[in-house]
């Protein structure tokens, strides 16, 4: 019998990669490292540390135990070769750009971006002197129009906000790959089980892992994650990026894509940007965040199956006007769907109420499983009414190009039983209909 | 640094450091389908530490120029050069797996010019499987997970190594990956028909150290022993629940091995 190579599949990752029993006590879960510091065995231990000659923790903000099972943990997962816990997501996304951009430089970036990320690229970073143009995610020649000399990198998400646009990756990063540059992928709403972007050809991801990956929404946090695959040691992509193919003064003059063949843009994140920047996880956050880990794949599961009882109900509902979901087979992306998310399109999605933006809010204050918010990939079921929150302030006419009407609804679907969201569904659709 | 090796470019990690021609120097051999990167640590702490580091690609591999050398007798040559491009006359020499059996071959040639042995990983002989040998031939990933998963310990493959955040299988995997096709195949096969392993060792004048995984599954602990009964003057070193990768899963106790050795 031909020899067989010895893999672990997902869900026992999910359980036990980045973690062992605690060597000092037999502790099965992963222990809370809740300090600051450690402590060097020596002179010469504390020196190799610091010059990257041996492997360790030197101060929490750098590296934490904790924050290390996590790291692996999710890098494991998305099929990469290491990771970095961050702050938040947002904190994960000015990370890879900090490490990778300087003064001068240019993204190109989808306009179906979660708000947070579309204000720091287009109106903090400027005062930086990055600058972003924004492209329709669908329109593979606009991504190639707007490549300049001076861009650095791509940027999109794997399903869009709020359209949930399904990112053609393949095609993207092949693109990208021509011109010597990376594709950055925020994989919130999809999470690796949903897929993974590396396997189709993204080179940096990154999680909001207050999302689904924890699922409990009580953490705030992020993670980076290095696929390992674009090479930042070739002649191009040292002219292009002399923060890894260049000495580093701020480090030895250490050239980062000689130091680590696979890893340079990890290195540099953590010994400057995590170091300068310092906007590192709580080991506590880390720990929270492996909770949720550990029950992702059966999570997701359930909130696909849930996802599908709710659009299979709303299709039926006759003061439902259209519902954004890649499955549909009306939906623009879906046959990109179908060949990118096998397992399903996840559990955010949009609908339209054919009603005014009264009636919307009608429709939100009947809900009682429902809870009002502005999260989503929570294990509850979340519902947000844009026109009368996020988008209060824009008129009508604002709203539509925007990709949202006054009857706009977004939904997170949650855990629950379905019927009993149904239910409460069902409830609040009459009350809007009352008008 | 680059080095001009039978014209062509040889490139070799220093650890950001000069060369002193007053300091020893030691040097650095990969295994099949690596590159300098597997000695990270290693090389950067003796570069730091009065030692002149060469941490070289072998043609063919990582930033080298050139096509993968065929056999164990010629890469031992193509080190004797490099040693000889570098204008040094004798060195420390370390090598892991294919770069184990180098090394020593080297030292069972050259055996006035090396001062020290350490071999990580050696064993003699340094046999591959047939499934293994045919997927490489192919070029067939297969080839890759089947190394990956034999070049680990059990505990080790599924992490919690001691480089934050680094996930040392996709990392080992992402390593082998870039090399070209062919690669692999050359590097297992120069592993499986090296026959001189033992001739070699008796030839050895230095003293050697063998670092040894008890998990190995690629280099089996008892054909490392073998080696050892053959060479003169030996310390082997044996890491318990460690496998072939043993810089990846112990990089720590392989420095301090190292340290205390070189």
């Amino acid at each position: 019998m031909p020899a067989k190579p010895k893999i672990h599949r997902f869900d026992t990752l999910a359980l036990h990669a980045g973690a062992r029993p605690d060597p000092a006590t037999g502790a099965r879960a992963t222990p809370i490292y809740q300090t600051s510091s450690f402590v060097f065995p020596d002179a010469d231990h504390a020196a190799a540390l610091f010059n990257m000659e041996r492997a360790g923790h030197v101060y929490s903000r750098l590296s934490n135990p904790t924050c290390a099972v996590l790291e692996e943990r999710v890098a494991a997962l998305e099929g990469g070769v290491g990771a970095i816990a961050t702050a938040s997501g947002q904190a994960a996304l000015h990370l890879a750009i900090a490490t990778l951009l300087s003064a001068g430089a240019h993204i190109v970036a989808s306009r179906s971006l979660y708000g947070g990320s579309h204000n720091l690229l287009d109106y903090t970073l400027p005062r930086f002197g990055i600058r972003t143009t924004f492209v329709d995610p669908r329109d593979l020649d606009a991504w190639r129009r707007a490549i300049r000399p001076e861009t650095r990198m791509l940027f999109g998400e794997t399903l869009g906000n709020p359209a949930l646009e399904v990112l053609d990756i393949p095609r993207v990063s092949e693109l990208a790959h021509e011109h010597g540059l990376p594709l950055v992928v925020d994989s919130t709403f999809t999470t690796p089980w949903l897929m993974r972007p590396f396997d189709h050809g993204a080179d940096i991801v990154f999680h909001s892992a207050t999302k689904f990956l924890s699922g409990h929404g009580v953490v705030i946090g992020g993670v980076l994650v290095d696929s390992g695959r674009f090479d930042f040691g070739s002649e191009r992509a040292r002219t292009l990026f002399p923060t890894l193919g260049a000495p580093y003064a701020g480090f030895h003059d250490m050239v980062f894509a000689e130091e680590s063949s696979t890893a340079p843009f990890l290195l540099r994140a953590r010994r400057e940007g995590v170091r300068d920047f310092g906007a590192c996880m709580a080991p506590m956050t880390a720990f929270q965040i492996l909770q949720g880990i550990e029950t992702l794949p059966v999570r997701m599961a359930r909130h696909v199956e849930n996802t599908r009882a709710i659009v299979a109900y709303l299709r039926e509902q006759p003061l439902v006007a259209a519902i954004g979901y890649p499955e549909l087979p009306g939906h623009p992306d879906h046959a990109l769907a179908q060949r990118l998310l096998p397992r399903g399109c996840g559990s955010v999605f949009s609908f339209n109420l054919r009603a005014t933006r009264e009636q919307g809010r009608k429709f939100i204050e009947a809900l009682r499983v429902f809870s009002h918010l502005a999260n989503v990939g929570d294990a509850k079921s979340l519902v947000i009414h844009p026109a009368s929150t996020t988008h209060f302030r824009m008129s009508a006419e604002d709203l539509l190009k925007a990709g949202v009407t006054e009857g706009t609804i977004r939904l997170s679907i949650g855990l629950e039983d379905p019927s009993d969201l149904i239910e409460d569904l069902g409830r609040a659709l009459y009350a809007a209909g009352k008008g | 640094m680059h080095l001009d090796v039978g014209g062509r470019a040889v490139y070799a990690y220093t650890g950001s450091r000069g060369f002193d021609a007053a300091q020893p120097t030691v040097m650095f051999v990969h295994g099949a389908a690596n590159d300098h990167s597997v000695f990270a640590l290693q090389s950067r702490y003796f570069a730091w530490h009065g030692m002149n580091v060469l941490a070289v690609d072998t043609p063919g591999h990582g930033r080298s120029e050139g096509d993968a050398l065929p056999s164990v007798e010629a890469i031992a040559d193509w080190l004797a050069a490099v040693m000889k491009a570098a204008s040094i006359s004798r060195m420390r020499l370390v090598g892991h797996s294919l770069g184990a059996l180098a090394a020593l071959e080297c030292a069972g040639r050259y055996p006035e010019a090396i001062e020290r042995l350490a071999l990580l990983g050696p064993a003699v002989p340094m046999t591959v499987s047939d499934d293994l040998l045919a997927a490489a031939a192919a070029n067939d990933h297969v080839a890759y997970e089947l190394i990956n998963g034999w070049s680990f310990s059990a505990a080790g493959f599924l992490g919690g190594n001691p480089v934050p955040g680094m996930w040392m299988p996709g990392n080992a995997m992402r390593l082998m990956e870039r090399t070209r096709d062919g690669v692999l195949s050359n590097d297992l096969l120069a592993c499986h028909r090296y026959a001189n392993g033992l001739a070699a060792a008796a030839a050895v004048r230095c003293r050697t150290l063998a670092v040894i995984g008890a998990r190995d599954i690629m280099a089996p602990p008892r054909n490392a022993q073998a080696l050892c009964a053959a060479l003169p003057d030996v310390e082997a070193v044996t890491f318990p629940e460690t496998g072939h990768a043993l810089m990846a899963e112990r990089p720590g106790d392989v420095l301090d091995a190292l340290r205390r050795f070189l």
